[in-house]
């Protein structure tokens, strides 16, 4: 019995004649943080949504404990535990944070668990309990990001997969923002991670892959990156 | 007629003509609201909610009587067929056309209302359909006021669809996911939700609402014919607009304000009851000048 919880195999994603992603091959192991890197347009979050199905890849095959879920549509990932946090939050606006959280825990039939977890969710951001009847598209930038991640918590992921969770956030909601990653993981959530903020990332993550136009250029675990010569030169530098 | 007894009688008939207006909306509206689709096809619907509402009517009444509980019977059946009907058009029809440009979709509905349209009328002859019913013409008279039971009960009924609708969109998982679709629909995807599944019901639900519609139509003007889809058509969309097409509320309020304003606009000194529709789509424009996006419409502005 392995440890491995998703396993990319030669993956290839391609948006009608763009060749997006030329070959991923990319292993994230039970209880881990996994650090995505790369500069703009390298293929990160094509990569987080091949994962979960919203675009389907040409080539190779996706393996999430132990199923092969290369085919299945996003809806269905979903219900095995694969929660995908996308670029840009994505939170329903227009709708309240309280429906937004209840959408994020729409496979679920029993209430009583929802609300739950949700309690468990206003624990680790109790803004969003001031906030619950509020129209989602009022919080700010930076609850709206907690927004993004209670509502996938409320799936209760096995993997987390997030793309750029401190864009745009001040300092201080970065530092935040991570902690309350680190404190998932913690509590036995496997992650991986996309992120511009390479210092960051690195920082938490125990193994990274560095991403340049569609391809793995460097892999290494968190802290030999974070030392990396080519890696401070080209993510870290100042 | 005093002039209270004018605004009492045009009050009655504006809410009956706006309660299948707001009725047949609410289909338009939901449906762009969610696949942002002008479903055309959508006044036939309501049309053919009539005709099975006929058929069923033949044998129900056989059962329990041409009567409300006949009559009640009869529109839970249809309303149920017709959601079912609306649904395979979806599946066959639109769902194909998701991913291909606007205008292609577009033309798709019209091709469903011909379909329809023709459907129907070779069906029946193209001829009047006397929709016999056993209900009288009971009522209570306030001054030169009369207003039938039947009036009374038409009203109601479309009152108590429309609390159900609220409830549903807003309290269940499935009503939420609705609203959600039609904000964004791979954030939904990410959630869990069948996006196509939720396609499905909006469907069932519009058109259910079109068929009870198209059933109390049949009910409160005596008989049914295959064009009677083409003008309330006209008038659900402008309904659906003036409240903020995409939006449900407003599809309410708008189908209950045309319904007003068309009763009362045959008030007006020197503008008799032929210029009812002048008047109706007149007032659409002005509305659409001042306020695009509808009374309760998103602020968002969409070209199609
Ligand atoms: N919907 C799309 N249609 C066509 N091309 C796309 C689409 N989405 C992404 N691409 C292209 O695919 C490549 C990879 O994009 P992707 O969004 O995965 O990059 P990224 O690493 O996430 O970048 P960023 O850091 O800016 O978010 C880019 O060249 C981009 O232009
Ligand atoms: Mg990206």
């Amino acid at each position: 019995m392995s440890d491995i919880v998703l396993q990319l195999q030669d993956i290839e994603t391609c948006y009608g004649k763009i060749v997006a992603l030329r070959g991923i091959n990319l292993v994230v192991k039970k209880g881990q943080i996994v650090a995505l890197l790369g500069a703009n347009g390298a293929g990160k979050s094509t990569t987080l949504r091949t994962i979960s199905g919203l675009v389907k890849s040409s080539a190779g095959k996706i393996m999430f404990l132990g199923n092969d879920i290369t085919r299945s549509p996003a809806h269905e990932t979903v219900r095995n535990g694969l929660i995908h946090v996308p670029e840009g939050r994505r939170i329903f606006k227009g709708m309240t944070v309280q429906e937004n959280l209840d959408l994020g825990s729409f496979t679920l039939k029993d209430d009583g668990v929802r609300k739950k977890r949700m309690e468990r969710v206003f624990g680790l951001f109790p803004i969003l309990e001031k906030r619950r009847k509020q129209d989602a598209g009022l919080l700010s930038g930076g609850e709206q990001q907690m927004l993004a991640m209670g509502r996938a918590l409320m799936n209760e992921p096995k993997l987390l997969l997030l793309d750029e969770p401190s864009m745009g956030l001040a300092p201080f909601l970065v530092q935040e923002i991570m902690r309350v990653i680190r404190q998932l993981n913690a509590s036995g959530a496997t992650i991986l991670l996309v992120e511009q903020n390479a210092k960051a990332a690195l920082k938490l993550a125990h193994y990274g892959y560095v991403l340049e136009t569609g391809k793995i250029v460097m892999e290494n675990d968190g802290n030999s990156l974070q030392n990396d010569a080519r890696i401070v030169n080209a993510y870290l530098g100042n | 007629m005093s002039n209270l007894d004018i605004i009492l009688q045009q009050l009655a008939n504006g809410l009956i003509l706006g309660s299948f207006y707001s009725l047949v909306a609410l289909g338009y509206t939901m449906v762009y609201g969610i696949i942002k689709l002008l479903n055309f096809a959508h006044g036939d619907i309501y049309m053919v909610g009539a005709f099975i509402g006929f058929s069923i009517l033949s044998v129900v009444s056989g059962i329990l009587g041409d009567g409300w509980t006949g009559i009640v019977a009869t529109m839970a059946l249809s309303m149920i067929a017709v959601g079912f009907i609306g649904v395979i058009i979806q599946r066959i029809a639109y769902r194909p056309m998701l991913q291909a440009p606007r205008l292609s979709i577009l033309i798709t509905a019209l091709a469903v209302s011909l379909i329809l349209y023709n459907l129907v009328m070779s069906i029946t002859d193209g001829e009047f359909k006397a929709f016999t019913v056993g209900l009288g013409y009971e009522g209570i008279s306030m001054g030169e006021v009369y207003i039938t039971f039947t009036q009374m009960v038409l009203v109601s009924a479309t009152a108590v669809l429309m609390t159900i609708l609220h409830l549903f969109i807003n309290k269940t998982m499935y009503g939420k996911a609705m609203r959600a679709i039609s904000i964004d629909q791979d954030a939904c995807r990410l959630m869990g939700i069948d996006v196509n599944r939720v396609i499905a019901v909006t469907f069932f639900v519009g058109s259910a609402l079109a068929a009870a519609a198209g059933v109390m139509a049949g009910v409160y003007y005596g008989s049914i014919h295959f064009f009677m889809g083409f003008v309330i058509g006209l008038k659900a969309f402008t309904a659906a607009v003036m409240g903020g097409i995409g939006s449900i509320p407003g599809a309410m309020l708008g189908g209950l304000i045309l319904g007003l304003l068309e009763s009362f606009g045959t008030q007006i000194p020197f503008i008799g009851s032929e210029w009812k529709d002048v008047f109706a789509f007149g007032i659409l424009i002005l509305l659409l000048v001042f306020k695009p996006t509808g009374l309760l419409g998103r602020t968002e502005i969409e070209r199609m």
